[in-house]
């Protein structure tokens, strides 16, 4: 049988940033994913003959580029390309479009209103100062505040110091900052709905929070620290799908001598006497290593594949209640032509960015109603975009693939499982709104892949379809994430780790947990993570 | 809320400006003139607008400033009318002088700060009437200049796209107004606001036109509506051909106003809207527009920081001039006390040909340039054929203006 | 007076009438005023109404009925500061007040105790784990506590004092433990559903949960953070015990004539009827007010004690303070959420399932965390609920006076009623009252045939009624970015204000609202200590 220093449980984006970099730093690991193929979340598929779809995720800005950096991924095929724009559609047949040439987007808004204009020079400025001060954490492990090691101490002290870069009446602002509304926080800059509805969109993306929740300010933030190549704030899209994220991943890892075991499902990961073992795979095949890191989320980590009895009970309760509440849903559409949006000036670069169709906040906060009422929304919030548009090489020339992520989509509809019929219906209200404004676009139509929390979970494997693996919300946070006391990637059972989504600094095709979640290995090791670069300085 | 952010007809407005994606950079209203004289075609974007660096060689537009007559277009500088009951109470708080001095018919160059102090940018202010003025300056403050109105009775519009507006400046710039016909324009003391006739079209039988100017040098500001602007321009060309009026760029312009020792928001500091580092603001005091700050005045925004700082000396920075030996300018050097203690960053240098020295404008952090003024050095690179020649030289404060003309105060002025 | 020096006492040379103006007769107007009349200062109160008292003046609503005011029980007086200023307002002696949580259908559950130490209505296991997370909150409210009591910390001049609290805030955690240390981190800013859901199964305990999180703020129970309204209210505490409420002897007409009582023994002047019409300001620093009537009041220190919007967008010169200040006081949050009803009613209503003595307490009307989520839904738009969710007292069985012999009166906060109504209070207000009649008549059935007269007070009506911007009993939303330092903002947090010699001591400075007299006090004590700036 072949022995194995690390197994890594699933082949997500950050299941493969932990192993790669274990493999370089000489343990011999593999990869266990239960699909056919690896890339949990960030895959290209083609689903129907001809078209490549991102089925899942769809933006890559987050992706740390260190880790590109270090993992060598340009090498391995990896290119991002920034979006040219993006734009809201207005239900008075007008739109709001955001361009990169900074007097275009001022004169945009300014069409709007000229206050709003020049105000989102002050709101973005604001933004960026509350990122450069969050931006240094997402690559390092959070402090326990209650370990009292000289450690976590340390790493506190290094955060005053941080924040002491500020001046007192920006302190104030970050505390408000963290703990305001996405709709509130915009309300201090912005006159106009459309302006701050386009604006709050990152606010909410993938949460289950309404714009008007405390702390959509902070998920702001969150999707503002992505950055394409410096760009800050910058969106950005991975040339061959996002699939090209974790091929290049793989393909890094298995340069560097680690092995991938695709259909390989776990079944359980074994402990003894407080010391993980191994696992089983799912037909019995046992695999024995005294590291096992789970990219699995903190809920199917702990209470499917570890057994309960292993673990302490005050733990288990805490996993059970961690909150992960599928919120979203994804359409993916393959067009036999380019779309038309007539109400866009021809010509005009927003095409080849986001697209959105929902023009006031209180749109937005409505469709949350109805999540929280447990149903899909009537009136959804899109972030569409064309892929196509910035890479032809994803299907043929002149047809194109449309990637609509759809917010909100409970994971049961009002309490009893999805059936197909909810799913057709679901599907229909997102191209329905997608028509409304595009003329013809349903005899466009190729083939279409409708996908609720319901396919979230059965293929990728996250509970209830979230796509963060867990809630971005202040109790799961930082050193509270996933659970208090075990926020560093470390778990009750010796040797088994965590390194999705699910841990520090959360979702998004972002790699950095997995990252972090190397470096608490190889220093439990007690290797020294030469091959990690130092966090870039930003912004 | 401000008449200019929701016109009545806010729909229409908005639906007939969803084209200008198909043009990012505007031409300004003297384009047409600009773009038959340009030679070299080198455009740079002002503030969303088409401007030239250069319109034939620096080098010789720097000599139409300083010994002709030089056209500078000027439009893109941000204008805001300001007007009603409240304007002067209104402008009083916003602003660091004190307004209630500025006699109508005149300008005044001003600063306003946040309500920390730091400075959020410079420019001039023109009382065109009893309620009635006009701000100029670099960056845009709509929302911070209606955030301001609050309980005043006050209008604030913007008219950067409306008024178009031609620097005019040098020796002989009075002589091509005489011979363009401006009678009265002699009368026009330094910072004296005149409107004088113009036949401009519908809609415009006059001209503003201020004794003012960014080069040190004797020079008029002029502002006309947007649909005269090419009249004035030809007014001002046909009578100017005999005074060797040239048009110009702004590289020219800018090695005569740092000679002037004039200071350019974004360029010598940064403006506390702009500034996402706490240690990068600057209060009056430390970009030297202290004599701007009058602690007599009624209140306005800053005023608590400004002298706090004063009276517990947390100053920390201090703009000098610099002269610096050799001829290399010095531009973004670092400057250092002893030649290895770290004092400041140089933030605009020239060589001065007027002068004939090598000058600078320097930011150094306090006590260097407060109580340690001597044995500063500056270090710098020079490039010279693919390599950088570094080099160590010594630097003198020196008051500034480095060129100061007699020229530019005479009135009334001199035709040569 | 210099901002450097700690406030001088009288002397005979003194060139102002009065050491202190204290702005609105309120109950922090007037804690302010007596603690700054007990230090020896001559102290002058004004106040526009014709008799102080803020919004816990009472009123005549009807003929032969009165209401005592905006407040219709007292849940939060800190023990320090009526032990400090001598305030008489005692709870009667007897069992502590109940709260019965009515849902229509069951039996209402009936807490007893302070919070619920024992409860009628629910299982012995549903009471245990109800006991078990009171046990938990009203632990880390106690750590919350600490820092009521005291001015927020200023950043960047953090001081021994702030320095104390925080260290004493964190020995009081470790001391329990590193669990309840990281559960205190972890549960701060949370939803209160998410709470209760963890730890109880019925949903009349978790309403009223979710009820006593949200009242007076503009949060539903899934909102994160709503959890900070529950830990609020447990700060508040009466005979000792946290999260009680009584209606103190003579009723809640008591309340202004104890801190009237404290304040003028302290040597205070009240004037009423006395509108202030501008605060004095030149350069930075205030001396006085002027009234409408144009009669100027000099004073070295004024204390404001009305609301804060109130304070800088009416009464200050706009030009005196600076254009970032008054943007962050404009942006300050104080839409009212809450409808307050006067009902007289020729009899005693009887609710259903309440025994006759339950009626003495508080009524609560709440079936679920989704009725009251459902009832936050359309505030969020400008609409009020179609279902509201409401907190009942029987003010004249604690003060007979309020109503003829054999009548009663009712008193209900009802909620959500946004200050900002789509269709605007005018036609919204007789819509909302017979929604609110209809519900309680299913409550308390032949009720409807009983009411003599009906006053429901909007947040527009509480707004004019006592000079409350937005109508806002909080004077600015009670979140968790409207609190500490940046209550009511930042530049004006802790008492002072960027005008040298101007104070806040409202419930728009810290801590909040409710009838505590914490920032009146506070605030007078900072006064006194001096100013550090």
């Amino acid at each position: 049988m072949q022995r194995y220093d690390v197994l890594v449980v699933g082949g997500g984006h950050n299941g493969l940033v932990t192993a790669c970099y274990l493999q370089r730093a000489g343990l011999k690991v593999a990869v266990l994913e239960k699909n056919g193929w690896v890339g949990g979340a960030a895959t290209s598929r083609e689903l129907t003959p001809g078209f490549l779809y991102s089925n899942c995720s769809y933006v890559c800005s987050l992706f740390r580029p260190e880790i590109m950096r270090d993992l060598e991924l340009p090498r391995h095929g990896l290119q991002v390309v920034a979006y040219e724009g993006g734009a809201v559609l207005t239900r008075d047949g007008d739109y709001l479009a955001s361009y990169r040439d900074h007097d275009s987007h001022r004169r945009e808004f300014a069409r709007y209103s000229k206050r709003d204009a020049e105000a989102y020079e002050r709101y973005a400025r604001d933004v960026t100062r509350q990122c450069r001060f969050i931006q240094p954490l997402l690559m390092r492990t959070a402090p326990d505040p209650f370990g009292f090691r000289p450690r976590d101490i340390a790493e506190f002290v290094y955060l005053a110091k941080k924040f002491g870069e500020f001046s007192a009446s920006e302190m104030a602002e970050t505390l408000r900052f963290w703990t305001m509304s996405i709709s509130d926080f915009l309300d201090e800059y912005f006159e106009t709905d459309v302006i701050k509805a386009y604006l709050a969109i990152s606010g909410i993306i993938g949460t289950a929070l309404g714009p008007m929740s405390p702390g959509t300010a902070y998920v702001l933030l969150h999707h503002y620290m992505g950055e394409v190549d410096g760009s800050v704030g910058a969106w950005g899209y991975a040339r061959g799908g996002m699939g090209a994220v974790t091929q290049a991943l793989a393909s890094s890892f298995i340069a560097s001598g680690g092995t991938i075991r695709t259909d390989a499902p776990v079944a359980k990961i074994f402990s003894r006497g407080g010391r993980t073992t191994g696992v089983v795979l799912e037909n019995g095949e046992e695999i024995r290593a005294n590291l096992v890191v789970s990219n699995a989320d903190v809920k199917r980590t702990f209470l499917k594949l570890v057994d309960e009895a292993d673990l302490p009970e005050d733990f288990v309760h805490r996993v059970k209640h961690f909150k992960m509440r599928g919120s979203s849903g994804k359409v993916n559409i393959a067009l036999d032509s380019l779309p038309e949006f007539p109400a866009l000036p021809k010509g005009s670069s927003c095409i080849r960015g986001d697209l959105h169709f929902t023009d006031t906040i209180e749109r937005m906060e409505r469709a949350y109603d109805d999540w929280k009422a447990g149903r899909w929304s009537a009136d959804p919030m899109l972030d569409a975009m064309i892929p196509t548009t910035l890479d032809p090489t994803m299907t043929s020339p002149g047809k194109h693939f449309m990637s609509c992520f759809v917010q909100y989509c409970p994971p049961k509809v009002e309490g009893r499982d999805w059936t197909d019929a909810d799913r057709t219906a679901f599907a229909e209200t997102v191209v329905g709104q997608i028509a409304d404004y595009s003329p013809g676009f349903r005899d466009r139509i190729v083939h279409m892949e409708v996908r609720t929390p319901r396919e979230l979970e059965a293929e990728v494997g996250l509970t209830e379809g979230n796509i963060f693996q867990g809630e971005l919300t202040f109790d799961q946070l930082l050193f509270n994430r996933p659970v208090p006391g075990y926020a560093q990637y470390r778990s009750p059972i010796a040797g088994l780790y965590i390194c999705g989504s699910s841990t520090h600094p959360g979702g998004g095709v972002m790699g950095a947990p997995g990252r972090n979640a190397a470096m608490e290995i190889l220093r439990d090791l007690k290797r020294s993570p030469e091959k990690m670069s130092n966090a870039h300085d930003v912004i | 809320m401000n008449a200019l952010t929701k016109p009545a007809n806010a729909q229409d407005a908005r639906r007939a400006a969803r084209d200008h994606i198909l043009a990012p950079r505007l031409e300004t209203p003297f384009h047409p003139r600009l773009a038959a004289l340009d030679q070299v075609n080198d455009w740079y974007n002002w503030a969303g607008y088409k401007a030239p660096h250069a319109v034939f060689d620096e080098e010789l537009e720097y000599f139409a400033i300083r010994s002709t007559a030089a056209l500078f277009d000027i439009s893109p500088m941000v204008k805001y009318r300001i007007s009603g009951p409240d304007a002067e109470r209104y402008l009083n708080r916003l602003t660091l002088r004190d307004v209630r001095k500025l006699g109508i018919g005149r300008v005044h160059y001003t600063a306003w700060c946040d309500d920390h102090g730091h400075v959020l940018d410079d420019g001039t202010l023109f009382r065109l009437g009893e309620q009635e003025f006009r701000l100029c300056c670099q960056e845009r403050h709509l929302p911070w200049l209606l955030d301001s109105d609050f309980g005043l009775a006050v209008d604030i519009r913007e008219e950067t796209d409306e008024i178009a507006g031609l620097a005019l400046q040098g020796p002989t710039s009075f002589a091509v107004l005489a011979a363009a016909g401006f009678a009265g324009a002699d009368r026009l003391k330094p910072f004296d606001i005149g409107n004088f006739p113009h036949d401009g079209g519908p809609g415009c039988s006059s001209v503003t036109i201020s004794r003012t100017g960014f080069t040190g040098d004797l020079g008029y500001e002029l502002f006309v509506p947007r649909a005269a602007a090419l009249s004035l321009w030809d007014r001002l060309w046909d009578a100017g051909g005999e005074h060797g009026i040239r048009a110009i760029g702004y590289s020219a312009l800018n090695r005569t106003r740092i000679e002037a020792g004039f200071i350019v928001a974004n360029a010598d500091f940064v403006t506390a809207e702009a500034a996402l580092r706490a240690d990068r603001v600057r209060l009056p005091d430390e970009i030297g527009l202290d004599w701007l700050v009058d602690p007599n005045k009624p209140h306005f925004n800053g005023r608590r920081a400004i002298l706090d700082a004063r009276r517990n000396q947390t100053l920390k920075h201090i703009l000098v001039g610099l002269e610096i030996e050799g001829n290399i300018p010095a531009e973004h050097a670092i400057v250092y006390h002893r030649g290895k203690r770290e004092a400041g960053l140089v933030t605009a240098a020239t060589w001065s040909p007027t002068a004939k020295r090598n000058i600078a404008i320097a930011s150094l952090e306090r006590p260097y340039g407060t109580t340690f003024t001597d044995d500063l050095w500056v270090e710098i690179y020079a490039m010279r054929e693919l390599k950088y020649q570094k080099m160590m030289k010594r630097a003198k404060i020196v008051p500034r203006p480095f060129v100061k003309l007699a020229r530019r105060t005479a009135t009334p002025p001199g035709l040569r | 007076m210099t901002s450097s020096e700690p406030m001088k006492a009288p002397s005979a040379t003194a060139p102002h009438a009065y050491d202190a103006i204290v702005i609105g007769a309120g109950h922090n107007g007037l804690a302010a005023a007596a603690k700054l009349g007990r230090s020896g200062r001559r102290v002058l109160v004004l106040e526009a109404a014709n008799a102080p008292g803020g919004a816990a003046r009472g009123r005549e609503f009807a003929p032969g009925f009165r209401s005592a005011g905006l407040a219709h029980l007292v849940n939060r007086l800190d023990p320090e500061v009526a032990r400090d200023l001598g305030l008489s307002l005692a709870a009667r002696p007897g069992p502590a007040m109940p709260t019965a949580v009515l849902d229509g259908e069951r039996e209402p559950a009936v807490l007893r105790g302070a919070y619920g130490e024992a409860i009628d209505g629910v299982t012995a296991e549903e009471a245990a784990a109800f006991s078990r997370l009171r046990d938990k909150l009203v632990f880390q409210a106690g750590i919350l506590k600490r820092f009521l009591r005291r001015p927020p910390p200023q950043l960047g001049a953090i001081g021994i004092g702030d320095i104390s609290t925080l260290a004493a805030a964190g020995f009081g955690l470790i001391r329990k433990g590193r669990a309840e240390g990281r559960d205190f981190l972890r549960m701060l800013l949370m939803n209160v559903a998410d709470v209760a859901d963890e730890y109880l199964e019925d949903d009349r305990l978790k309403a009223l949960l979710a009820f006593d999180a949200t009242l007076g703020i503009h949060l539903g129970p899934r909102s994160p953070t709503s959890l900070l309204g529950l830990y609020y209210r447990l700060t508040g505490e009466v005979a000792g015990k946290a999260g009680g409420q009584f209606i103190p002897e003579g009723g809640m007409a008591a309340v202004a004539p104890a801190f009237v009582r404290a304040a003028e023994s302290a040597g205070v002047t009240i004037r009423c009827g006395a509108r202030v019409g501008r605060i004095l300001a030149d350069r930075g620093s205030t001396r006085g007010v002027i009234l409408s009537d144009g009669t100027e009041l000099t004073a070295p220190v004024v204390v404001s004690a009305i609301h804060p919007q109130a304070t800088f967008l009416h009464l200050v010169d706009p030009v005196e303070t600076g254009t970032g200040f008054l943007r962050s006081i404009r942006h300050v949050r104080s839409a009212g959420n809450v409808a307050k009803l006067d009902l007289a009613l020729s009899r005693m209503p009887n609710f259903d399932g309440l025994s006759g003595r339950d009626h003495a307490g508080r009524i609560v009307i709440a079936r679920s965390m989704s009725h009251v989520e459902d009832a936050f839904n359309p505030a969020k738009y400008g609409e009020f609920s179609p279902d509201p969710v409401m907190e009942i007292v029987l003010p004249s069985l604690a003060d007979a006076t309020l109503a003829p012999d054999g009548a009663c009166t009712l008193s209900a906060l009802i909620q959500y009623a946004p200050y900002r109504l789509k269709m605007g209070w005018e036609s919204g207000k007789p819509a909302f009252l017979r929604i609110v009649l209809d519900i309680l008549e299913r409550h308390a059935p032949g009720i409807g045939d009983t009411i003599v007269a009906a006053d429901l007070a909007t947040p527009a009506d509480i707004e004019t009624e006592y000079n409350l911007p937005g109508g806002h009993w909080h004077h600015g939303e009670l979140q968790a970015d409207q609190l500490l330092i940046n209550r009511p903002t930042g530049a004006a947090s802790g008492y002072t204000t960027p005008i040298e010699g101007l104070y806040l001591a409202s419930a728009g400075a810290h801590p909040g609202g409710g009838i505590s007299g914490l920032a009146g006090w506070n605030a007078a004590r900072h006064i006194l200590a001096g100013d550090r700036r």
